[in-house]
């Protein structure tokens, strides 16, 4: 059994809105509502969801970039949420970030030079000169630039170019973990290409451990095994690749999956698609029990009180769902006898 | 079988026989840096009903295209330099602006992106749909408002009664875009310019709407044109396709043919370059370099910089626009096989 390198154990995050005065009364937020997951080593792991179902905000308290409000993070072992702010900072060149925009994520007063030097500077007091400026050299080389581009400034750059150079500072501290949030989603088509099969060889050449955060199923599936459906701040199913495709379990997968549109007519005239009815609940509104079931086609009584837990089902595959999980298991059981 | 191209001009058909009938376009845009070609010469047509998918990277000329056709690109520092819009044989360009006033919203309307950006904050959605009404129908304030709340029920806006009374701030995004949907269909125009109308949503939202658009294109019997850089929203709502590059069409033809008898190489590379979900296994191929500014473009072909398949005589001439298959066009100098891409 391979070392799980990240744990994260019921990582909660609330945000508080309207609480201007010491006794106002303000909503709560539940960004992440308990969020419960394990990647392994060299493991690319995959977070899709819409916008607003707390992604973005798990991946920051995964690293501590916002303050998690409960829950536990360990990263190789060590406990990231209790650690002090001198092991978080030898933690945080073991685990860098990539954002969505690489067009606020860069300094635009700070040269290449100094972008990519800054995080060696933090992490290695004892490198010369001259091995920095053969480092950024290296390292621009990798993700496709020319060793030259680090004298320029980010306005001279594409988007696709910026963000390669946001992963090679990322890469340059030779981290074990990287957290992409939507990291091609402001890129155009035919960059995002580049951009996706250069991680994928990043991925491979340094046996990289990723959690990509992404919105995209297809990008999702072309680059993640396993993946994680999130809705409203919760993790609703937990699959190998494989299967996720093949045979969603949560009817809200199934609905998103049918959702995407495949860039064939053929394909499309004949595709039957499960339309959800109604919006993504707000935030501060959360439906009790299963978050889902008011848009859910399957949903019982039982869905509306009680909240499910994430159960595996069979191994490396767990549901949220009280419907399908039960129905799961007593196939399972089936065969088993 | 090789098709002749010497008949360049087999699509100058005379106006009036199709809804929408674009020739010759140029746009471009006078600013510090210089001048920005953003259209060059861009011929479009458009029949009753028909769905057109635009398909192109940022920067390639595709909502300047719209709003030419709207007419509301602002004057300066854009510049019209060229070409004709017919519509239903009238010609848009040299209309009055009064007179486009009347065509705006009733005959041919526009959806956008961003329906945060392009609702009024300070008024009702009740309101703005309502003014639809008053402007162009000259309807009193009560008739105006019964006929907007039939609209929001007409776009499945749940409680419209309610909803009209909401501000643009009060509504989620999937239903800001219904509103605008309701507001642009009020008059049941003939025509309807989308431009990115699901890009800012959801993909559950995304095919709420988008099934929302073709349920009342079948209803209204509209043409669309529908700009778009999802490939998997043209697969599933054009009839045609339209391939833009740096301000030029560089395919145009029948959705069928450009996914699977496409010609130019730009459009095999964006079809390669999309992860689909159903062929994960695939690997994606990219189309080398970057999208280039328009100010600074390779001679010749503008394409020719990241072809694959680029030969001597593409950095030297530009290609037309040329017939390769019925109703099917390509701006490119490579011989046209059939089924070359199978």
């Amino acid at each position: 059994m391979e070392q799980n390198l990240l744990v994260v154990q019921d990582l909660e995050k609330y945000f508080y809105i309207g609480r201007s005065f010491l006794f106002a009364k303000g909503h709560i937020i539940h960004a992440v509502d308990g969020v419960s997951f394990a990647v392994k080593k060299g493991q690319v792991f995959g977070l899709v969801g819409e916008s607003g179902c707390g992604k973005t905000s798990a991946g920051r308290a995964i690293l501590r970039l916002i303050e998690p409000t409960a829950g536990q993070v360990f990263f190789n072992g060590q406990e990231v949420t209790s650690a002090t702010t001198k092991e978080l900072k030898l933690l945080r060149r073991r685990m860098q970030f990539v954002f969505q925009d690489p067009y606020s994520s860069l300094d635009p007063r700070m040269s290449i030079y100094r972008t990519l030097r800054e995080p060696l500077s933090n992490f290695f007091t004892h490198l010369s000169r001259r091995k920095i400026r053969d480092l950024v050299a290296e390292y621009l080389v990798r993700v496709g630039l020319e060793p030259d581009y680090m004298n320029r400034y980010p306005h001279e750059f594409s988007g696709g170019q910026r963000q390669r150079i946001a992963l090679a500072r990322a890469l340059i501290t030779e981290p074990e973990l990287i957290i992409c949030d939507e990291p091609f989603s402001a890129l155009d088509v035919s960059i995002q290409a580049q951009v996706i099969n250069l991680l994928k060889k990043l991925q491979r050449d340094f046996n990289l451990s990723l959690v990509l955060i992404s919105h995209d199923l297809a990008v999702v599936e072309y680059l993640c095994d396993p993946i994680a459906v999130m809705y409203l701040g919760r993790i609703v199913e937990i699959s190998p690749k494989a299967t996720l495709y093949e045979k969603p379990l949560h009817p809200y997968t199934e609905a998103l999956l049918s959702a995407v549109l495949v860039p064939d007519p053929y394909v499309e005239k004949d595709r039957y698609r499960a339309l959800l009815s109604g919006d993504v609940p707000s935030l501060v509104g959360i439906p009790s029990g299963c978050g889902f079931h008011p848009r859910c086609p399957l949903a019982i009584n039982a869905c509306r009180k009680q909240r499910p837990q994430l159960v595996e089902v069979t191994p490396g595959r767990l549901v949220a769902c009280i419907v399908r999980g039960a129905s799961v298991e007593k196939q399972s059981a089936k065969y088993k006898d | 079988m090789k098709l002749k191209h010497s008949n360049s001009n087999q699509r100058k058909q005379p106006s009036g026989e199709h809804l929408l009938d674009v020739r010759n376009l140029s746009v471009s845009f006078d600013l510090i840096e210089g001048t920005i070609p953003a259209i060059f010469r861009l011929d479009l047509v458009l029949d009753q009903g028909e769905i057109l998918g635009v398909v192109g990277e940022s920067g390639c000329g595709k909502s300047v295209m719209a709003k030419s056709i709207m007419r509301i690109i602002p004057q300066p520092p854009g510049r019209i330099n060229s070409g004709e819009i017919f519509f239903e044989s009238r010609e848009l360009l040299g209309l009055r602006e009064s007179e486009m006033r009347d065509i705006r919203g009733k005959e041919i309307s526009m959806i956008f992106q961003e329906p945060t950006n392009s609702l009024n904050p300070a008024f009702t959605i009740g309101d703005q749909i309502a003014e639809v009404f008053r402007f162009h129908h000259r309807l009193s304030k009560g008739q105006a408002w019964s006929k907007a709340v039939e609209e929001l029920h007409r776009v499945e806006i749940p409680d419209a009664e309610k909803r009209m009374r909401s501000y643009p701030h009060q509504l989620s995004g999937g239903m800001r875009q219904r509103a605008m949907i309701a507001m642009a269909l009020a008059c049941q125009p003939k025509m309807l310019i989308a431009d990115e109308p699901t890009t800012a949503l959801d993909v559950t939202i995304q095919a709420q709407i988008l099934e929302l658009i073709s349920q009342l294109k079948r209803n209204i019997g509209m043409a669309v044109i529908l700009i778009t850089h999802n490939l998997g929203v043209v697969a599933a709502m054009a009839h045609r396709v339209m391939i833009m590059y740096a301000g030029r069409v560089l395919e145009e033809g029948p959705v069928e043919n450009i996914f699977y008898h496409n010609h130019h190489p730009y459009t095999r590379g964006l079809l390669q370059s999309v992860p689909r979900l159903d062929q994960a296994h695939r690997e994606l191929r990219e189309i080398k370099g970057i999208v280039p500014q328009l100010n600074d473009l390779p001679g010749g072909c503008a394409f020719s910089n990241r072809c694959d398949l680029v030969m001597d005589i593409c950095h030297k001439r530009e290609p037309e626009l040329k017939p390769i298959g019925p109703r099917h066009f390509s701006r490119c100098w490579l011989e046209y096989e059939p089924q070359r891409n199978g």
